[in-house]
C-alpha cells in the first residue's frame, strides 16, 4: 500500500499516540480490503458509541488514555438508552450508567453528542463528492444516495479510527467505479399500486434491499416529488433487508444521470418490481390481526425530522385524548429542542406523545405492557420482533394513530 | 483435506467446525454471554458458537457486528475462527480490535465456492492464518492428534 507523508506522520506519532494506534489499525484494515492508498475525509459518524458491553467502554477508554482527539467534525450515532428520560427506561438499571460513561468518553475524544442515527438532518451535512466515514446503515445509504457524499459501509471501531486520523483506505464506495449501478429496477407507479405514500416507500425499500443483494441498484419511475423523508424511509428499509448502501433514483438523486448513462452503455436489463411484491413485503412486515391488543406506537426509525413532526402534529389535531396507549417518537436532542416552541407543534405538545432522544425504540427498552407494537417504519418492523421479542405491525401513520386511540389494531383506513 | 485459503486476520487455532446453513448477523444474532445463536429466524438457533470454527458463506447485517465479536471475545465466547466465502470488513475490524484490546487471535479466512463442499459440520479442523495465506486442515476424528506447533483453540 502506498502511504502519503501525512499517513507516515500519523503512524510515526506526529499527531499523538492515539492517532498512531488508529492509523496502524486502519493500515492493517486497508490491506485486507485491498486498498492501494488512503484518502482524507471531511467528517465522521460514530456507531461504536452504542453500549454493547464492557468492551465498548474499553475501546473508547484506550484512546482517551492516549489523549486522542478527533481530527474531523465527528457526530455520534444513537446510544443504547435515553439518558435524558431515565424514568422511561425499563431495562437493566445499570445500562443508564454505562451509556452515560460511554457518552462521556466519546465527548472527551471531541465528538459532538448528537446521538442520532440521522446526522443528515443536521444543518451542517456533507455535500456531493465529499469523502466521509459514516457508520450506521441508514445514514450510510442516505449519505451515498441522497447527498452524493462518499462513504464505505463502516462498522464499529473503523469509524473512530477514521475520525482520529482523518484518513480512510480508498476502497469500496469511496471509488467511482464501485458507485456505478449493477442492476436496474423499474418501480411500479404509486397511483397504480393504490398504496398510501408512506407504505409505498417503506415497501419499495424493503423489496429493493432484498433484490439488490449487496449490489448498487438504479431505480426508475420513483415519484419525481419524492421527499428526503421518503427516501430516508426507503434507504433504511433497504439497508435492513439487504445491506443496501447506495441506490440511484432516476431524476431524483445526484448521481442518477451518470448512473443512467452507465446502465445504457452496459445495456443492463431492467427488472420490473411488481405491485404484488410491494404488497407481499407489507404483509410480511405486518403479521398482526385487526382487533389485536396494542402495547404502543413507535415512530422515528430513523429519527423523525422536523417536517415529520410537523405532519404528525397536524394529524394529532382534534383527536380524542388521552390515547389508550403510549406513542413514542424517537429523534435527536437537537430536533426535540426545536419542538418546544412554535404553533406548528402545539397539538404535539398537548397530545402526551413521548419524545425519546439519544436512542431508538427498537434498541432501547421503553415499551411497557403486553401487546403488539405498531410503526410506520419498515426498519423498526424488521428488527423489533427479534430485539424486543414483540409482535410488530407496519402500517400508515393514520392507522397507527387510530389504533392508539382504540388500544387495539384498527382496520386499514 | 487441505484447503488453501486467503488470510484476512492472523491466528492459528483448532476446533470443531460449525457449518452455518444461512448467514448470521453476530449483532442480535448471538447471546454475548454464552455465544449461542439467538436469532429466532436462523435455522440453527440455539447452537453455541463459543470456541467453534464457524463457517458461513457470508456475514449478514449490522455494522455493530464488529462490536458483537469484540464483546464475545472479551467474555470468552467468541468463535475460535471464522471461515467465509465473501470478504467481510466488519468482522475483520472486530477481530483486529479483539486482538488489540484483549489479545484474542480470531483468524478470519476466505475460501472459494468450489472448496466449500469440503467443509463438514462437526469435524475437527485446524486453521492456520498468516500474513496473506492460510490453510484449513482436517484433524483426526477424535481431534486429539494436532499438527505440531499449533496453539490451543481460543475461546
Amino acid at each position: 500500500m502506498e502511504l502519503e507523508s501525512i499517513d507516515r506522520a500519523l503512524l510515526a506519532g506526529s499527531f499523538g499516540k492515539a492517532a498512531a494506534l488508529a492509523m496502524d489499525i486502519l493500515v492493517r484494515y486497508g490491506r485486507v480490503c485491498g486498498a492501494g492508498r488512503f484518502v482524507s475525509i471531511t467528517a465522521a459518524h460514530i456507531d461504536a458509541c452504542l453500549y454493547h458491553g464492557q468492551s465498548s467502554i474499553d475501546f473508547a477508554r484506550r484512546f482517551v488514555e492516549l489523549e486522542g482527539r478527533v481530527r474531523v467534525p465527528t457526530t455520534l450515532n444513537v446510544g443504547a438508552v435515553d439518558v435524558v428520560h431515565p424514568e422511561w427506561h425499563c431495562g437493566a438499571p445499570e445500562l443508564l450508567g454505562h451509556q452515560r460513561e460511554l457518552n462521556g468518553l466519546y465527548a472527551r475524544l471531541g465528538c459532538l453528542p448528537t446521538l442520532t442515527c440521522a446526522p443528515y438532518q443536521r444543518r451542517a451535512r456533507p455535500s456531493a463528492g465529499e469523502h466521509i466515514a459514516w457508520a450506521e446503515s441508514n445514514a450510510i445509504v442516505f449519505a451515498n444516495s441522497v447527498l452524493g457524499a462518499r462513504t464505505d459501509r463502516y462498522g464499529d471501531f473503523t469509524d473512530l479510527c477514521a475520525a482520529l486520523t482523518g484518513r480512510v483506505p480508498l476502497t469500496g464506495l469511496h471509488c467511482e467505479a464501485n458507485r456505478q449501478p449493477t442492476r436496474v429496477f423499474k418501480a411500479p407507479e404509486i397511483a397504480a399500486t393504490g398504496l398510501p405514500r408512506d407504505l409505498y416507500f417503506a415497501a419499495m425499500g424493503y423489496v429493493l434491499g432484498r433484490l439488490s443483494a449487496g449490489e448498487v441498484p438504479l431505480i426508475r419511475d420513483l415519484p419525481a416529488d419524492s421527499t428526503e423523508d421518503e427516501l430516508k424511509a426507503l434507504g433504511a428499509a433497504g439497508a435492513s433487508s439487504g445491506s443496501l448502501a447506495l441506490f440511484h433514483a432516476a431524476g431524483i438523486t445526484p448521481e442518477a444521470t451518470a448512473a443512467l448513462s452507465h446502465a445504457v452503455k452496459l445495456n443492463l436489463c431492467e427488472i420490473a418490481i411488481s405491485e404484488s411484491a410491494l404488497c407481499e413485503a407489507i404483509e410480511r412486515l405486518c403479521p398482526i390481526a385487526v382487533g389485536e391488543t396494542v402495547a404502543a406506537v413507535c415512530l422515528g426509525t430513523p429519527h423523525y425530522s422536523i417536517e415529520e413532526f410537523r405532519k404528525l402534529s397536524h394529524s394529532l389535531e382534534g383527536r380524542k385524548l388521552p390515547f389508550a396507549v403510549e406513542i413514542y417518537v424517537s429523534t435527536s436532542r437537537e430536533i426535540a429542542a426545536t419542538l418546544k416552541i412554535g404553533a406548528d407543534f402545539s397539538a404535539l405538545r398537548s397530545s402526551g406523545v413521548k419524545i425519546v432522544v439519544d436512542t431508538c425504540t427498537y434498541v432501547a427498552p421503553v415499551v411497557r405492557g403486553t401487546g403488539a407494537i405498531l410503526t410506520t417504519s419498515a426498519k423498526f418492523a424488521h428488527y423489533a420482533p427479534g430485539n424486543l421479542q414483540r409482535r410488530t405491525g407496519l402500517m400508515t401513520l393514520e392507522r397507527c394513530l387510530l389504533s392508539a386511540e382504540l388500544g387495539k389494531v384498527a382496520p386499514p383506513c | 483435506m487441505l484447503i488453501e485459503a486467503t488470510a484476512l486476520t492472523a491466528g492459528r487455532v483448532e476446533g470443531i467446525l460449525t457449518l452455518l446453513q444461512e448467514p448470521l448477523s453476530l449483532w442480535g444474532g448471538i447471546d454475548l454471554r454464552t455465544g449461542a445463536i439467538i436469532d429466532a429466524t436462523h435455522p440453527q438457533c440455539g447452537v453455541v458458537l463459543a470456541g467453534r470454527i464457524v463457517a458461513m458463506r457470508k456475514a449478514r447485517g449490522s455494522s455493530s457486528s464488529s462490536s458483537a465479536l469484540v464483546e464475545a471475545a472479551r467474555a470468552g465466547v467468541a468463535p475460535a475462527a471464522i471461515i467465509l466465502e465473501q470478504h467481510d470488513a466488519i468482522l475483520v475490524i472486530g477481530a483486529l480490535i479483539a486482538a488489540e484490546l484483549y489479545g484474542a487471535q480470531i483468524p478470519i479466512v476466505t475460501i472459494t465456492a468450489s472448496d466449500w463442499p469440503q467443509l463438514r459440520d462437526g469435524e475437527m479442523l485446524s486453521v492456520s492464518s498468516g500474513a496473506q495465506t492460510a490453510t484449513i486442515q482436517r484433524l483426526t476424528p477424535s481431534g486429539t492428534a494436532s499438527p505440531e506447533g499449533l496453539s490451543p483453540r481460543v475461546g
